[in-house]
């Protein structure tokens, strides 16, 4: 008898922590797997095109050449290579990314041959004055954020998790992120991110998906609008190559050098 | 026969390279700018004036081949400067050969290599000649006949460095600003080496990143690049007298969230002095100010030169402070603004640095420097009367 009142009270103080738990468990697990399905790509390469839209119609771009190496139980590494604007031309940077603490990053200033360490703490600043911030284009690691599943969600024919996410990280710009993750191929289909005053800042869509390795989805499109200031930047990437025998040598300070 | 087969082979080579050549991204850079200085004050020296305008032209042919692990620049410069015909004049920045495998790579020719961590001076980095009269800031460097070689090690990377010629330092001319009353002759350089421009310079460089943590050791013996300037004997010029030194750097960095500390240390010995000489200091940045996208950067620097010799360097006990603001636009708008204050007299000087991109290709740069000096036995003396401000627009392609 008084086990059993214990045992009711217990599942009375546990019931509504269980359901929370239940859409946080719901919302780690959709990332999970969509973590999982992406894991044992190893390395890739990619050409980007970025077209930046101002509110007039103006348009500018950059080009640049980017490589990843995918690293196990850390943040991936990458080296990027400017090609547009010219003034850029030859400009590198190179991150090795970590979920929690602080990436390392090095930039090589070709008119000078300087390798410069820099500061990782501008997460949320705009990637080359691009609608695209730092963070929003850094390695995803699970650890970064929290997760609560919020409902189901049909969009462009669709059927989709929606899931919140919260950073975890320190210097986020925001205070959550919406997602939209298909069913069928657990893939991003639209972000809306919220910024510190909790108001919906921008929103990126994922279109041109095509599938490498008969296994790993990469959108070869992605659009970020800025719903408060009218901007927005358009990514296209092209030349995907996926395990090209690029190793832990290719991301090295010294390979900043050796860039054009 | 044997030299036959060999020449046959060299040929097929020498084809197969011409062919892979062609059939790889071999491309043209480069930019071409007009500049303009204004000087507001007029200057003691006679016959020079108050406006400079120079254009420069400064192409980059790059070209790899097998899978990139070979590649070749050629970088030439020219300058044509309407006053000071010592401000006219070509270099060939790079023209080098590089070969690179994952654990080493060769760098043949003439290249630019950096060597620093600190902003308001460069005291470690010697193996590139300073191009002075490009700049007073002595970032513009003249190509370097070298032979690099680079192991990449686990404990870090080691660089060798054979320098089989010296280039001389550039001095501004009759009609130039920003000089010292007798005009530095550089067509009589003495060497205290008999072999004069041809001494073999080598230098050597460790450097690691560990964690927070960049490092950097080097030693470097040769030709020193800072020349000693001697009065001639019709004490009608400078003339500029190169020693031999060995010099020994240290470069260290943390980079801890916003925080970047900074040290450089030299010891150089020559056969008239030896000395220590450091910078030291801090870059702290405020990103994203007052939720804007702005990044507020302060910077502030030690510099400090043990000869305690202002005529030498004005840099012997100065604190530099500055900030750098950059507005992460598409333009890609910066702006840098900084003192030097000497701190045992009102020496100072001032300087701001501001550029922004138009459309893909145009970028429009202003400079300004302000030279403070009342004290006769102080370098900046000379060039007091030399404030400038420059406007520089470049095309890029």
């Amino acid at each position: 008898m008084y086990k059993g009142i214990v045992t009711m009270l217990l599942l009375v103080g546990l019931l509504p922590t269980v359901q929370a738990e239940t859409a946080a468990e719901k919302g780690l697990a959709i990332i999970t797997e969509s973590d999982n399905r992406d894991k044992g790509w190893v390395d890739s390469s990619a050409d980007l095109l970025m077209t930046l839209r101002n509110k007039k119609g103006g348009e500018s771009i950059r080009e640049m050449r980017i490589k990843s190496l995918e690293v196990e139980g850390d943040g991936d590494k990458s080296l990027t290579v400017f090609d547009q604007p010219r003034d850029v031309k030859g400009t590198a940077f190179l991150t090795y990314s970590h979920a929690l603490d602080a990436d390392e990053q090095w930039i090589f200033l070709p008119a000078l041959k300087r390798v410069k360490r820099i500061s990782s703490s501008n997460k949320s600043g705009p990637f080359m004055g691009s609608e695209f911030a730092y963070e929003d284009i850094s390695s995803f690691e699970i650890e970064k954020y929290s997760y609560v599943y919020l409902s189901d969600e049909v969009i462009d024919g669709m059927d989709c998790f929606v899931v919140e996410t919260k950073p975890l990280y320190k210097y986020s710009g925001y205070t959550k992120s919406i997602l939209w993750i298909d069913k069928a191929e657990y893939q991003l289909r639209k972000v809306d991110y919220f910024d510190r005053k909790n108001s919906l800042l921008k929103t990126q869509q994922f279109s041109d998906y095509q599938k490498f390795l008969d296994q790993y989805w990469r959108p070869l499109t992605m659009t970020m609008e800025n719903k408060q200031n009218g901007k927005s930047t358009e990514l296209k990437f092209s030349n995907y190559k996926f395990r090209t025998g690029l190793t832990d040598k290719d991301f090295e300070k010294n390979d900043l050098k050796r860039q054009r | 026969m044997i030299l036959n087969a060999n020449a046959k082979i060299l040929l097929l080579s020498v084809g197969l390279l011409l062919v892979q050549s062609s059939a790889q991204a071999a491309e043209w850079s480069g930019y071409s700018a007009l500049e303009y200085r204004y000087f507001p004050h007029q200057t003691f020296n006679e016959g020079v004036g108050e406006h400079d305008i120079s254009a420069v032209f400064a192409p980059e042919f790059y070209h790899e081949w097998d899978d990139g692990r070979q590649s070749i620049i050629v970088a030439p410069f020219l300058r044509v400067d309407s006053e000071d015909a010592e401000r006219t004049h070509a270099d060939l920045r790079e023209a080098r050969w590089l070969i690179a495998e994952d654990e080493w790579e060769v760098r043949l020719g003439v290249g630019k290599v950096y060597w620093g961590v600190t902003e308001s001076q460069h005291l470690v980095d010697v193996i590139n000649q300073t191009d002075l009269v490009e700049n007073t800031d002595t970032e513009d460097k003249l190509g370097q006949p070298m032979i690099n070689l680079s192991f990449f090690k686990d404990w870090g990377t080691f660089d060798l460095f054979v320098l089989p010629y010296f280039r001389e330092r550039t001095f501004v001319g009759k009609q130039g600003r920003l000089r010292s009353q007798l005009v530095v002759d550089t067509d009589n350089a003495r060497y205290e080496s008999g072999a004069k421009q041809h001494h073999l310079d080598v230098a050597m460089r460790w450097s690691q990143s560990i964690g927070n943590w960049d490092v950097a050791l080097s030693h470097f013996y040769g030709t020193n690049r800072e020349p000693v300037l001697q009065l001639n004997s019709t004490a009608t010029a400078l003339t500029p007298y190169y020693e031999v030194m060995n010099q020994t750097g240290l470069e260290l960095q943390n980079t801890t969230d916003s925080w970047l500390w900074k040290l450089e240390v030299i010891r150089r010995d020559t056969s008239s002095e030896t000395f220590t000489a450091l910078t030291g200091g801090f870059e702290y940045t405020f990103y994203g100010v007052f939720e804007s996208n702005y990044d507020v950067g302060l910077i502030s620097e030690y510099l400090f030169d043990d000869r305690n010799d202002e005529l030498i360097t004005p840099f012997e006990n100065d604190v530099m402070i500055g900030s750098r603001i950059t507005w992460n636009d598409e333009q890609s708008t910066e702006l840098l603004v900084g003192l030097v204050q000497d701190l045992d007299s009102s020496d100072a000087a001032w300087n701001i640095e501001a550029s922004r991109r138009f459309g893909n290709n145009w970028t429009l740069s202003l400079e300004g420097r302000i030279f403070k000096s009342d004290q006769a036995q102080s370098s900046l003396y000379q060039i007091r009367r030399d404030d400038y401000i420059q406007l520089e627009l470049a095309r890029y392609f």
